[in-house]
């Protein structure tokens, strides 16, 4: 894809009027940092609210006679079983139980389901879905809609000056409610393990509500760069690179993806390859590994045994700002995977000592209950 | 000093010139969290990766900007790699290396030159 053919979210012009590097991500110029840097967005984020357009992703309703039933023809979840008000985390999956696509659904209100993808795999997602439930269900994508997610220990003190009702929301709550004198869409939820929202507002009034939120002396514009290290030290997998359409969610080490419900009626695709998972029959698992020298093992990077032996392959990794060192997420067989064992990296031929450690790597701080 | 288009400089005394990489490089790179610096005693050709630097986001090569033998590495980098960003054209150095063919030097940029290729980027 060449430059021309990138696209602009609504907040481009107020990137990089405040100095963003801009870069192309799924299709977009996007912000990887400001002025401040990685290091600092990442530990402001950590310590207040950070700000982030990912209006890269693709929002979209799913409408249909029971489109949670419909929708579940092609994911992992139990989305029959979301109630009013909530948001689930699920997997859009192949035949082969592989992933397509992760991805969140939410029933902010009874306008059916209102569906957040991937950036780069969302014209895949919506032909997939539209041409699988065909007669039974429909998508329309929101390509007049713009997600802001403002992430951080003083999110929750910053949005309820804007949002009274987001103060009563838990983690993975979502409601549409009217604030900034628009229309406004919002989850308890977000990509970096701290407490925070997602807001979807109407595009044309983005850079507004973007403007409004950063007047407050708590926030600060976060780019991407920050968003993965963060994302990362939370233990989350990234889309494209720790899964992809030959890694099942348990794999992944998502296993809640797959629904207690589903699990039961294994009505789901890919459901023989993952009850056997489930079952225990796993030839590869996601591993967190903490690297304890050198240099930080970046994605394709080997992973090796105690004795040299190449055994799997770093997915994810880089150094870790509130970690404080380097970390990575890869993939080995089972019997390598238990916490506490001494693998080794190979960065640029040389083996370093890694061990495996629980995910996460920084405590998440999900606001569970009230 | 003297500079490269992949954003090197190298300072010359006598037959020894020290290598890091310029203000501009560390800006674009960011917050260097990581430096592999080359073992004393390994001999380098004009070009050859001397030196990984890392950010948190990626890694980049530091190319040998003059052929020799490297004798001094600066190993305070392992414990400080934020040097790199806070002094890049001073105490954030990568390595000393002993001049095999100083003509090379002929061929790289003075600091006017350089700066005028910054202005082309």
């Amino acid at each position: 894809m060449s430059e021309q053919d990138l696209k602009k979210t609504p907040l481009y012009d107020a990137h990089v009027a405040a100095g963003a590097r801009m870069v192309p991500f799924a299709g977009y110029h996007m912000p990887v940092q400001y002025k401040d840097g990685v290091l600092k967005e990442h530990l402001w984020t950590r310590e207040h609210a950070g700000l982030f357009d990912v209006s890269h992703m693709g929002q979209a309703r799913l409408r249909g006679a029971d489109p949670a039933k419909s929708f579940e023809k092609l994911v992992s979840a139990d989305y029959q079983g979301l109630k009013p008000g909530k948001q689930r985390y699920a997997v859009l999956l192949n035949a082969e139980g592989g992933v397509i696509d992760d991805l969140m659904t939410a029933r902010p209100d009874d306008d059916g389901l209102f569906i957040v993808v991937n950036g780069a795999c969302k014209d895949n997602d919506y032909k997939i879905i539209a041409e699988a439930l065909k007669g039974e269900a429909t998508v329309q994508r929101l390509e007049d809609r713009a997600l802001l997610a403002l992430q951080g220990p003083e999110a929750a003190a910053v949005l309820a000056a804007h949002i009274p009702e987001a103060a009563g929301m838990v983690f993975m709550d979502s409601a549409a409610v009217t604030a900034f004198g628009t229309d406004v869409l919002i989850s308890r939820s977000g990509y970096t393990g701290e407490d925070g929202y997602e807001i979807s507002v109407p595009a044309t009034e983005a850079a507004r509500i973007w403007n409004t939120l950063l007047e407050d002396e708590r926030v600060k514009a976060i780019g991407l760069g920050a968003r993965d290290s963060l994302r990362l030290e939370a233990g989350l997998p990234l889309y494209g690179h720790d899964m992809d359409e030959t890694v099942s969610p348990i794999e992944a080490g998502m296993p809640f993806a797959v629904g207690k419900s589903r699990r039961e009626a294994g009505d789901y695709l890919g459901a023989d390859r993952i009850a056997k998972e489930l079952a225990g029959d796993l030839k590869r698992v996601r591993v967190n590994l903490k690297v304890l020298e050198g240099a930080p093992a970046r994605e394709g990077a080997e992973i090796a045994d105690a004795d040299g032996n190449v055994i799997g392959k770093v997915t994810s990794g880089g150094f870790g700002p509130s970690y404080g060192g380097a970390i990575a997420i890869g993939f080995v067989p089972p019997q390598f995977a238990v916490v506490g064992d001494k693998l080794k990296v190979i960065v640029r031929g040389k083996p370093a000592a890694a061990e495996v450690v629980a995910s996460p790597f920084v405590p998440t701080r999900y606001v569970r209950k009230l | 000093m003297k500079f490269t288009k992949d954003h090197e400089w190298v300072e010359v005394a006598g037959d020894i010139a020290t290598v890091g990489i310029t203000a501009y490089a560390a800006e674009q790179l960011g917050d260097v969290v990581f430096v592999e610096v080359p073992e004393v005693g390994k001999t380098v050709k004009q070009g050859d990766q001397l030196a990984v630097v890392e950010s948190v986001k990626a890694a980049s090569d530091v190319y040998a900007p003059v052929s020799g033998e490297v004798v001094e590495a600066n190993e305070t980098l392992g414990d400080s790699p934020e040097t790199v960003n806070a002094l890049p054209e001073a105490g954030g150095w990568f390595a000393k290396v002993k001049l095999s063919n100083a003509a090379e030097l002929d061929a790289l940029m003075d600091r006017d030159a350089y700066e005028a290729f910054l202005g082309t980027l």
